[in-house]
């Protein structure tokens, strides 16, 4: 059992988040072109609305919420302090998980059932999405089996996600939580682990820069004022189109 | 003054005869490839009708280009932007679907050799390009070819708005019937809609030509693009997940070649060279006002022999010989000594760097109000809303009657090509016509010279103008049509870098094989 607990909250944590990031370093430097969220909805619009709008607003605040109880676990524990921001906490994530869960089979739905968007699936597109539906429902099942997850994950699991960090991992919280917690955990790093080959990478390139830059943009290949300007000294600056 | 130089481009409209040629030279070197079988970087359109995409000019629908609000000095996105962008980002509702183009497909030719011996001919069926799958084939490429007047096609066209029944009526006439055809390539604009929606920031506009590219290294598939150019001109590879476009055959340009659908053109209706504008003026001129926005875009193209912009060219390091390209560049003379061309939809916005010489053909010959027995219990009872008694009438006799009763309203044209202002068209049409008659008079010599003048100084020609008008519309040969700046060849290969690159593949600048993501 302490093998089965060292590989799974040790070995398998420094696997995937080494694979991944050598992985998507690799795949964003060495084969851009296939670096792409791989939109299908030009192929299929309405259905793709159903599942793609409630996935993502779904997984995104998920997303945020294990991130905040893993960095600052100190302010969740706070807030929960108060009975009723802690329901509300918990029934917001709650929400949140469903609507992600529909999406996701939903998308899965029709990511096997549409003519037109079977022929853009891969194998790894139907993995992918079959363990997400996997993680979201343990996850759910979490929330509801075992209340309440946003305080005891803050105080408990907090400090193991450190600890993997900190190169001293302490996996004795983790290997007495009850199983569905540990398949939680380690599906999570095994998602991790399966980004750099999946189009998962696209949650890597949000295009946020977007609201800083203006609107227009030219690229001048040569700069022109300074290569026609024969006192000035030149030198070629690659453009950084390519 | 921040001058700038711009490779543009002209059609000849009352040349185009539809032959296609420019879109199938097109496909041939650029799009024939998996995912981007639907797409016609270049394009031919049948005017009245709706186009490709299915009505893309109705921006109620599409919500393409940039929009003026009610009151607001500033302009922005209809469709998409900084925040209506990242809004939409998961679904874009309003991202036209394969659809709204048509679904790509072939024929099942195997059936017809593989077949046994039977009774029945074998079929070859058509199959999806997508999905493999036996389909009915609903839409094609220039499904509504030829197809003004039916009820399909060119009643649902959104140029009609402004026209009164009466009108659209006599438009639909078998009788009156008229149309003329449209070809559409990226106009490369000034103020391109589909860089401001990009954000991954993929699309640029090239400093050097002002050719607009997609990066496809950067482009993640977010689709704003689509939604945001009111031409419908930028398109989403389904198969690799990058949006593509018209790139004007820059590696041909750079080259001193014509690009592929100006240089295959039958009707040799296309010209291009080199304008300078003022790149400051860029906002102001796309935030006129309704009323104004022809007119402030066609100020924004500079004068290349005026020595002050000459030498604001030169501080801002355009080549002497773009300069040089840029004097000559019949473009300019259509669209600014001549003033004989518009922008397809200047209201939109975008500033589009395409520019049309509108058609004088489907307004020449009109009905005229001649009591004809037999040509009116021809006619539909609808069209006799219009009128009883008029005869179809070709004669070009009437100097400006003909233009002001065209069978085809000038409405329409003004809806097409100055935001709906039948003024500009009518002067186009006008100093076309008097073009005629100069060289009728020429040529035949039976007007006399009287009406001949006459019609010249109306229109505000010169005979002079005349010629030179005739001659490039008319006579103009290869090097007339395409005067084509160099661009540097040491320079050009530092803008592509590798040049390998095989029919097939997509995109320059890198070898990396245009496979899909995983």
């Amino acid at each position: 059992m302490e093998t089965l607990y060292n590989f799974l909250f040790i070995a398998l944590p420094y696997v995937a988040l080494t694979v991944f990031l050598i992985g998507t370093i690799y795949r964003y430097k060495g084969t851009k072109f296939k670096f792409s969220s791989l939109s299908s909805q030009f192929l299929e619009g309405r259905k793709l609305f159903w599942g793609s709008v409630p996935f993502h607003y779904g997984i995104i605040f998920l997303f945020f919420g294990h991130l905040i109880a893993f960095l600052i676990p100190g302010t969740v524990i706070a807030w929960n302090s108060e009975p009723l921001r802690l329901v509300i906490l918990e029934v917001t994530g709650f929400v949140f998980g469903l609507s992600a869960l529909v999406g996701m089979v939903s998308l899965f739905f029709r990511r096997t059932t549409d003519a037109r968007i079977k022929v853009v699936t891969s194998k790894m597109d139907l993995i992918i999405e079959l363990l997400i539906i996997a993680q979201i429902i343990l996850g759910l099942w979490i929330a509801y089996g075992f209340r309440w997850g946003s305080s005891w994950f803050a105080s408990v699991l907090s400090p193991y996600l450190w600890s993997i960090f900190y190169l001293n991992p302490n996996i004795e919280a983790v290997s007495n939580m009850p199983l569905v917690i540990q398949l939680h955990i380690s599906l999570a790093f095994f998602i991790v682990l399966l980004i750099p080959f999946t189009r998962l990478v696209h949650l890597l390139v949000p295009p946020l820069h977007y609201l800083w830059r203006p609107y227009q943009r030219v690229i001048w290949y040569w700069d022109r004022k300074k290569v026609r300007n024969p006192k000035s000294p030149w030198s070629v600056t690659k453009s950084q189109n390519n | 003054m921040d001058v700038r130089s711009q490779v543009s481009m002209l059609f000849h409209l009352d040349k185009c005869i539809g032959c296609h040629t420019c879109s199938i030279a097109c496909k041939n070197i650029w799009t024939d490839r998996k995912g981007a079988e639907y797409m016609w970087w270049n394009n031919v359109e049948t005017k009245p009708g709706t186009g490709y995409p299915t009505k893309w000019e109705d921006q109620d629908i599409y919500k393409g280009g940039w929009e003026k609000k009610e009151g607001a000095g500033a302009i922005e996105l209809k469709g998409a932007g900084k925040f209506k962008g990242l809004k939409n980002i998961f679904h874009n509702p309003h991202l036209p679907i394969m659809d709204d183009y048509y679904e790509p497909w072939t024929y099942k030719y195997s059936n017809l050799i593989e077949s046994p011996a039977q009774d029945d001919q074998p079929t070859a069926r058509p199959v999806s390009l997508v999905t493999g799958k036996p389909i009915d084939i609903k839409a094609g490429p220039n499904w509504d070819d030829d197809l003004s007047g039916s009820p399909d096609y060119a009643r649902k066209d959104p140029n009609l708005e402004n026209l009164s029944p009466a009108e659209r009526d006599a438009m639909f006439q078998l009788e009156q019937m008229a149309f003329f055809y449209l070809p559409r390539i990226c106009n490369h604009c000034l103020n391109p809609a589909c860089v401001a929606s990009c954000p991954s920031g993929a699309i640029y506009k090239r400093g050097e030509d002002g050719i607009v590219l997609i990066n496809q290294k950067v482009c993640r598939a977010w689709r704003m693009c689509i939604t945001a150019c009111p031409y419908k001109k930028t398109y989403y590879n389904w198969s690799t997940g990058k949006s593509e476009k018209c790139i004007l055959c820059y590696p041909r340009l750079e080259a001193g070649v014509a690009p592929a659908c100006m240089h295959s053109c039958v009707g040799r209706i296309r010209y291009l060279g080199v304008m300078l504008y003022d790149a400051d003026k860029i906002e102001e001129v796309a935030s006129a006002d309704e009323k104004n926005l022809v007119d402030s875009q066609l100020d924004i193209i500079l004068d290349p022999n005026d020595p002050e912009v000459i030498e604001a060219a030169k501080a801002n390091g355009i080549a002497d010989s773009t300069i040089h390209s840029a004097q000559y560049s019949p473009v300019y003379k259509f669209v600014k000594e001549w003033g004989l061309a518009l922008p397809l939809h200047p209201e939109f916005r975008t500033l589009p760097m395409l520019f049309y010489v509108p058609p004088l053909l489907p307004v020449m010959a009109s009905l005229s109000t001649v009591k004809n027995k037999a040509q009116n219990d021809k006619l539909d009872p609808i069209a006799k809303k219009w009128d009883d008694d008029w005869l179809y009438d070709t004669s070009t006799d009437e100097l400006w009657g003909t233009i002001d009763d065209a069978r085809f309203p000038l409405q329409y044209m003004a809806n097409l090509f100055s935001a709906g202002d039948t003024e500009k068209v009518s002067i186009i049409l006008k100093k076309m016509m008097a073009v005629r008659i100069h060289r009728r008079g020429v040529t035949v010599g039976d007007l006399g010279d009287e009406k001949v003048n006459g019609a010249l100084s109306d229109a505000g020609l010169t005979a002079e103008e005349a010629d030179a008008i005739y001659y490039l519309t008319s006579l103009a040969k290869f090097d007339d049509r395409f005067v084509i700046p160099p661009a540097h060849r040491e320079q050009a290969i530092e803008m592509l870098e590798d040049t390998a690159d095989v029919k097939g593949s997509s995109g320059f600048g890198f070898t990396e094989r245009p496979s899909r993501g995983i």
